[in-house]
């Protein structure tokens, strides 16, 4: 599981020149300070991982149970609550903030996101089916997934089988990015690549899980 | 939101490009390296696209070398490139100039832009 994780917020993607006049497509993420509002330790919660919040939020906005968290905590009310699952939270403590610096460029980070959602999808986007003919008799089957099994055996259709429906809009873990940039001056971490979801999103950057001896892609 | 990309873009964006759009004949100057030394090259053609904006702008020059044409298209931003020189305006109707593809001699000359 991940040592280190932060909150921020998708800003968009443009390009940067590397040292040999490369072309970088880069994601640039804005990171917000986050505060430290509950500690949950294996030995209390079953599992570790620390509750923060972010941003600001008027207290007269707070429901009761709200405010009594926050109180309880002494955590100055942020935007919403979030969980951030780490190996080891001795080091954390309640009313911590965590800075924007956290990160540094050339390390490999995960970032999770709710993706853009596609609504109501058929299988040529969903799952990339291939379609049908274009011509040669095809009538209005064009983009029809064709057979979904067999018949009297076994006279049911599988469970699973890829058909038509919602995509998107869900969480999405893209692993291994680099870091090309951290700017904690002005809060923006440039990760090379695309990030799930649309520009303003949320997003959790952690440092990556799976990445393995050899360091991932460069 | 967007200001914050703009600060990203603004390191990578030159200041020192001069105007120019599709019709008009440059002189690019493309760094090269060659193993441990880099000189300068000099691409000179038309202009036939200019697409995009901030620092993914891009432009196409087009040449006529030895009968062949050759397109090169430039990040307009990009370090490889030293210098863009304008060598003359060219008269002409539309932002992308395709057409000229299919002409050959006379017919593909640009009338030059007269003030």
């Amino acid at each position: 599981m991940a040592t280190k994780a932060i909150v921020g917020e998708k800003v968009g993607m443009t390009q940067i020149w590397d040292d040999e006049h490369r072309v970088v497509p880069v994601t640039v993420l804005r990171v917000s300070p986050v505060r430290v509002v509950q500690v949950k330790t294996p030995e209390r919660d079953g599992y570790s991982a620390l509750q923060v919040t972010y941003g600001e939020k008027n207290r007269r906005k707070l429901n009761r149970p709200e405010a009594g968290h926050f109180d309880k905590a002494g955590v100055k009310p942020g935007v919403r609550l979030l969980e951030l699952r780490l190996d080891d939270v001795t080091g954390y403590e309640v009313g911590q903030e965590i800075k924007a610096d956290l990160l540094e460029a050339g390390e490999l980070v995960d970032v999770t996101a709710v993706s853009k959602g596609k609504g109501f999808a058929g299988v040529m986007k969903r799952h990339n089916f291939a379609g049908q003919k274009a011509s040669h008799g095809a009538h209005r089957i064009h983009r029809a997934p064709g057979s979904i099994g067999a018949c009297a055996t076994p006279a049911r259709v599988f469970k699973g089988t890829r058909m038509a429906g919602r995509m998107g809009a869900r969480r999405v873990t893209t692993l291994n990015l680099k870091v090309v940039e951290s700017d904690a001056g002005r809060g923006l971490v440039l990760v090379r690549g695309a990030v799930p979801g649309p520009k303003g999103g949320l997003v959790i950057i952690r440092d990556a899980v799976k990445a393995g001896a050899k360091g991932g892609r460069s | 939101m967007n200001s914050s990309i703009d600060l990203v873009d603004m390191r990578s964006i030159r200041d020192n490009v001069p105007s120019f759009g599709p019709g008009d004949t440059l002189k690019v100057h493309v760094r090269v390296v060659e193993g441990n030394k880099e000189r300068v090259q000099v691409f000179q053609g038309v202009v036939i696209r200019r697409q995009g904006s901030g620092a993914r702008e891009t432009f196409t020059v087009r040449k006529v070398s030895y009968g062949v044409g050759v397109e090169r298209t430039f990040p307009l931003h990009s370090p490889t490139i030293a210098k863009i020189e304008v060598v003359t305006r060219g008269d002409v109707r539309r932002a992308k100039l395709y057409y000229l593809r299919d002409r050959v001699g006379k017919a593909a000359k640009i009338k030059e832009k007269r003030d």
